[in-house]
């Protein structure tokens, strides 16, 4: 693997912090979340004030987030319609709990100015709150409603999402994921997904609230009384001037409290996971400093930034408040004249407090749906990807493959400008060991992605017992191939299953007749569990030469005709080495290998030799003429395995 | 969480003009509500127009006051919650930095990066809330309650029925709620690994034909997920519209009696508004305080995970005794053990007699340093077996010592012992003479350069790493050292040369390009003592060799410890330690091991061919 990342070093987006996963995930806490989106209070500003991330195309992406939401369209209208429906039935309350009040002061009036028989009409009361039971009951039942259907659609949308993202990854080719970072992808498929499947339902739920409620309460206000409803009016310039101002301001501070959080997350992971050098070094003054430094940076972006989030709610509230007892006076005036019932003024004023709400929502919403589409913009970069091209219909299907392997005038780049692999010519004839040496980063493993098609060659065949492996399909190819390479990979579950890996069905037998010739079979009964132990995370509770010889017992039993091995076994221990060793010259008998040699003696005893430089193949032969042509193989050789020239004379 | 609280000692004045402040503000707010009554009952109802714009006028400033208190509160708890917060991560990140890797292993790394990081800021959040939120939502409470029970005392009984639901609430979340969404974050766990294992995985799974299987796995996971949230949303999504039913029929109640007390005379209209709005105070407070009690107890955990590092006492500290500036060879130390004065002296003459030679070549030449192991044992904390035991040897300048066994015969817990990463059981382990105990950390590890297992890099150009190990070196030393390393050559393959870009990790650079710069951080020293811990195996064997003959030459007088797995790598060395399961079985020579030790016969074996031995 180290030679593909010596191929991309100098790659644009290597600066690219793959970091951006745990940052997302700190700062959208998902248990609290659904506290935060109703309840509102105090986190509601400062989300507001978030700068979202700008998308680069927002027309085109949201259609076509829109176009993914489709097939949904009919539990979302439904959601739409619920929700506007409770909407209005919470307007209307207020209209009527007025009708109670406004009644009661006549009552109260008339009594006090000895009306006779006058008394309040309890009847029309009880009529009216009656009503007002009804009205909020049901406004309730619809916003569950709404809530509940919604819940599905959000779940559901993300469910499939991650399912295409899934399905999408699994046709792209190995070229892009050699060029990202795993944390990239993942961010991609985890968070984005989430964010847009999430948050896309919910803001377009609150924009059709915050339109209705806004329409709703303007209605309600003009018909209580056009005079006060101008009045209100002349502060809602003043709310959104307020918003607008605060927000202007806020963003850059939050931008630079998000970027000094980053820089000082970067700082304190890699100086705790360097520790031991910080400490070898004697730099923990510095490393102090720097981390000081950078703390006082986002002390200094931090503070500003709640400052002007916590003073959000008090403008917001003051502008309210002054509303509020603008209608207060006025409505009092009004209703001193006869001109208004005091119930409309109670009415009003609760009006005029909803009415403020859906513009700094509003704004809210449009800021979550920026970053919404941004995220979805990333999902659909990945589904947009160009795809492997995919199998032939008609491909020919392999059956008994003797192992002739043919590379005919290969050409082959990573990058177009750099040439690799030009005119490569070779042929393994069935059973033979083809060795593969050259020093690190020469490139060796651009041969496996070759033969195991996870690049195409730019140009000439490469065949498998004279078929064109282009002509094949993959799943069928790569099946002939066995592969035991450095980094082993075993996943999250039992040894068993991960040695049947290699042949899904594999009988108890096989898999331990595999597992015996792949000289594991010990080391695993030794285990608590034996077979079903179960491999963690990092496989830890193995060492790492013992996950070779699972991977060993993975390609035994699947049986492959051609084999590819990574003879480096480096951090084994002396023993298991011995035995990987072994293992490896079983399987290799009788099969047709490519084999990116360690040992002197693979390498003498090979067909033929690669000897790769920088990428290409540089010199191609067997040893000993090799050895007579005194290139750059006779200089690796004598330097490489020097020591044990020495041994031998020694010896 | 208390304890924590004394890092809020420098803030106290701002803490209390904040509390002022909110307090202002709350009494602001509440005192609203009365002046709209007054207006209604003494302006509307008896039609004083004066009295009107008189309360009006008064809502007006007192409005405007609150809003003022609530600005400048606003300002004071800003100030204050991340003033806090820098404070507690300088004191954090400063304490960590003194421990050993014992505490490292204790916590975890990715234990410590979250407990200096997202910890703080979860309490930091909270003092910031508490400064508004939490002092606030009692205060409201509490003067909704007076204000109400002034108003009417009776009436304001009705608000109890609102009690039960609240608490049902509050106890539905955390004994329902919070198992639940711990069970989620669970299942997305499961998702991202098999995620994760896909990626890392992406040429085993194709070599293998094995997309679909991996696609119905990763399926699994998902529906489970999937199934899982939207039980979670649906449930929650019942909380809110119940807690607002319950408000707005608590307002609805309160009209209906209110109304009839009214009809008594025992209440006016405009009282009745006013009582219906302090009920809303009331209700919202009550919402708040719930809402903290789903808070608190998450940074409460993150305190305690704070405190514990805070607490953490670092194993390994510096000698108490001041002027323990402990020279090569002073004889007359306290931690000498006894029989060392004489075991030292002869340490000092080939130094003495080297030196002037190469003091004419560069300003600072490694003298080396003689090291000392003598009956070494020690064990990992809880380990049942010790790590390494009863280790003696001694490494000398200018020699090469190799260190040699299979995984888990302890040879990178011998290397840890020396730079002090961890301090040993019983035995000592001596520089030219002294227990390194003795010595300062500083004074120890100025004299060692070590080149770890794995070659981590830091964020910043190549120069910038290998000025790491020595921060004032002229581009000339940087310069020899890569060579030394062999690095050079990449080096100068790279875009900017020495001035390359490193990403975080070094992850732009390769594995073995990696080693080799952290091997020229470790030489940039010229160290006493050079230490390579297993920092070859990414190397092929023409680089390793190339470079093992330059650093033989830049390292003259070094005293040289390798740990390798190679046998070609220690070979050539002047002593190797060989060692098995902690024991040292074997300590020589190649060639006198190849006939005396049986551990090192079979090592050498086990790599080179038996042609290639015989």
């Amino acid at each position: 693997m180290s030679d593909r990342r010596h191929e991309s070093y100098g790659r644009p987006d290597g600066a690219r912090p793959g970091s951006r996963l745990p940052e997302a995930q700190a700062g959208r806490p998902g248990p609290q979340r659904p506290f935060g989106g109703p309840m509102g209070g105090p986190g509601r500003g400062r989300r507001m004030l978030m700068p979202g991330e700008k998308p680069k195309d927002f027309r085109g992406t949201l259609k076509r987030l829109i176009k993914y939401l489709w097939p949904r369209r009919w539990q979302l209208a439904t959601v739409f319609f619920f929700a506007a429906l409770s909407t209005v039935f919470s307007i209307l309350s207020p209209k009527v709990m007025g009708k109670a009040t406004t009644k009661l002061l006549e009552g109260v009036m008339m009594k006090m100015a000895g009306v006779p028989g006058a008394s309040i009409d309890f009847e029309y009361i009880r009529n009216v709150l009656l009503t007002l039971v009804a009205l909020y009951a049901l406004s309730t039942l619809f916003n569950y409603i709404q809530h509940f259907v919604m819940a599905g659609v959000a779940q559901s949308t993300v469910y499939q999402m991650r399912k295409d993202v899934m399905a999408k990854l699994s046709r792209l080719p190995l070229k892009y994921f050699d060029s990202r970072t795993h944390g990239e992808i993942l961010s991609r498929v985890v968070n984005d997904v989430d964010m847009v499947s999430s948050t896309l339902p919910q803001s377009l739920t609150q924009l059709i609230t915050a339109s209705v409620t806004l329409v709703g309460t303007a209605v309600m206000m003009l018909s209580i009384s056009p005079l006060l409803t101008l009045i209100t009016v002349v502060t809602l310039p003043l709310s959104v001037l307020v918003t607008m101002g605060v927000a202007k301001r806020s963003q850059g501070y939050f931008m630079g409290q998000a970027r000094t959080l980053g820089e000082l997350n970067g700082h304190v992971e890699e100086m705790y996971t360097g520790h031991k050098l910080v400490k070898a070094f004697g730099r923990e003054s510095q490393s102090i400093q720097a981390f000081k430094e950078i703390n006082e940076r986002l002390y200094e972006n931090g503070w500003r930034a709640q400052f002007m989030a916590s003073i959000m709610f008090p403008l917001m509230g003051f502008v309210n408040n002054l509303g509020y007892v603008i209608v207060s006076v006025a409505g009092g005036l009004l209703v001193m004249r006869q001109a208004i019932a005091i119930g409309d003024i109670q009415a009003f004023i609760n009006y005029s407090r909803q009415f403020t709400q859906p513009i700094s929502q509003t704004a809210n919403i449009a800021n979550i749906i920026q970053s919404t589409v941004a995220s979805a913009e990333r999902v659909f970069e990945v589904l947009d990807e160009a795809e492997e091209a995919p199998d032939k219909e008609d491909a020919p299907v392999l059956q008994d493959v003797k192992g002739l392997v043919e590379f005919k005038d290969v050409r082959f780049r990573y990058k177009e400008d750099v040439p690799l692999i030009e005119n490569l010519s070779i042929t393994a004839k069935p059973g033979q060991t083809i060795a593969i040496v050259g020093p690190t980063g020469a490139g060796k493993t651009t041969l496996v992605n070759l033969l195991m098609r996870f690049y195409e060659v730019n140009d000439g065949v490469i065949a498998l017992d004279g078929y064109n492996i282009t002509e094949l399909r993959r799943g069928d190819l790569r099946t002939k191939f066995g592969m035991v390479l450095q980094d082993t990979w075993l996943f999250n579950g039992t040894i068993r299953d991960n040695i049947a890996y290699g042949r899904p069905g594999a009988t108890m037998e096989e898999i331990v007749a595999a597992a015996k010739t792949a000289r594991a079979d010990h080391f695993i009964r030794t285990l608590p569990e034996g077979y079903e132990t179960v491999l963690n995370e990092e496989a830890s509770n193995i060492s790492q030469g013992q996950m070779q010889l699972l991977t060993i017992a993975r390609a035994v039993l699947a049986d492959p005709a051609i084999l590819i091995l990574d003879e480096a076994t480096s951090s084994v221990d002396t023993r298991t080495e011995l035995l990987v060793q072994e293992a490896m010259q079983e399987l290799m008998k009788g099969r047709t290998s490519f084999v990116i040699a360690h040992r002197l003696s693979t390498v003498r005893n090979a067909d033929l030799i690669l000897v790769m430089d920088n990428g290409t193949i540089v010199e191609q032969g067997k040893h000993h003429e090799l050895l007579a042509k005194g290139g750059f193989y006779a200089e690796l050789y004598n330097s490489q395995f020097y020591g044990r020239e020495r041994e031998k004379r020694a010896g | 969480m208390i304890r924590l609280a004394k890092y809020l000692r420098p803030f106290v004045l701002f803490i209390a003009a904040a509390l002022v402040l909110v307090y202002l503000q709350a009494w602001a707010e509440l005192s609203l509500p009365n002046l709209m009554a007054e207006i209604v009952d003494k302006g509307i109802v008896r039609g004083d127009t004066a009295l009107i714009w008189r309360v009006g006028g008064r809502m007006l400033l007192v409005t405007l006051g609150g809003t003022v208190a609530a600005v400048i509160g606003g300002f004071l708890s800003a100030r204050i919650s991340s003033g806090f917060g820098r404070d507690l991560r300088n004191r954090v990140f400063a304490h960590v930095q003194e421990f050993s890797l014992r505490e490292f292993d204790k916590f975890g790394t990715a234990s410590l990066i979250t407990r200096t990081t997202n910890d703080i800021s979860q309490v930091q959040q909270v003092v910031q809330m508490s400064l508004t939120m939490v002092v606030r939502a009692p205060m409201m409470f509490l003067g909704g309650v007076m204000m109400t029970t002034a108003r009417d005392p009776r009436l304001s009984l009705t608000l109890l029925a609102v009690l039960p639901v609240i608490i049902g609430a509050i106890t539905f979340v955390t004994k329902k709620g919070m198992p639940m969404f711990k069970a989620m974050q669970k299942k997305l766990d499961k998702l991202n690994l098999v995620l994760r294992e896909n990626l890392t995985g992406i040429r085993v799974i194709r070599a293998f034909n094995r997309t679909d299987y991996e696609a119905a796995r990763f399926n699994d996971a998902n529906r489970d997920l999937t199934q899982t949230a939207l039980r979670v949303q649906r449930i929650m999504a019942v909380l809110m519209p119940i807690m607002m039913l319950t408000m707005n029929l608590i307002a609805i109640a309160i009209i209906w009696i209110g109304s009839h007390r009214i009809d008594t005379g025992l209440l006016e209209v405009g009282g009745l508004m006013a009582f219906i709005q302090y009920s809303m105070h009331i209700l919202m407070s009550l919402v708040m305080v719930s809402m903290i009690f789903v808070m608190l107890p998450r940074a409460s955990a993150s305190a305690d995970r704070i405190n514990e590092v805070l607490e953490c006492v670092p194993s390994i500290a510096d000698p108490v005794a001041t002027g323990t500036t402990v020279a090569t060879g002073t004889t007359a130390d306290a931690g000498m053990v006894s029989g060392d004065a004489e075991a030292s002296q002869p340490a000092k003459e080939p130094e003495t007699a080297k030196k002037p030679d190469e003091q004419a070549e560069e300003s600072r030449q490694a003298r080396g340093a003689r090291l000392e192991f003598r009956d070494v044992t020690f064990s990992y904390p809880g380990a049942e077996a010790p790590a390494i035991r009863n280790i003696s040897f001694e490494a000398n300048p200018g020699e090469v010592t190799a260190i040699i066994g299979g995984t888990g015969s302890g040879k990178s817990t011998l290397v840890n012992l020396i730079p002090r990463f961890y301090d040993v059981d019983s035995g000592v382990i001596l520089m030219d003479g002294v227990d390194i105990r003795q010595m300062t950390q500083e004074e120890l590890r100025a004299r060692i350069g070590l080149v770890p297992q794995k070659a981590v890099l830091f964020t910043g150009s190549v120069a910038d790493n290998i000025r790491f190990g020595k921060e004032d070196a002229s581009i000339e030393e940087v310069t020899r050292a890569a060579e030394v390393a062999q690095a050079r050559e990449f080096i100068s393959e790279m875009q900017q040369g020495f001035d390359s870009p490193i990403s975080q990790g070094g992850t732009n650079v390769s594995g073995g390009q990696r080693q080799r710069l952290a091997i020229a951080r470790a030489l940039v020293r010229k160290p006493d003592i050079l230490i390579f811990d297993d920092s070859f195996s990414a190397l092929d064997y023409r680089t390793d060799a190339r470079l093992r003959a330059a650093l033989r030459e830049y390292t003259r007088d070094a005293t040289v410890l390798i740990v390798a797995q190679r046998v070609a790598t220690v070979m050539d060395a002047d002593r190797i330690i060989v060692l098995d399961e902690g024991r040292l079985v074997g300590n020589g020579t190649h060639k006198q091991l190849m006939e005396t030790c049986e551990v090192y016969r079979e090592i050498v074996l086990s790599q080179l061919s038996e042609e290639e031995v015989a």
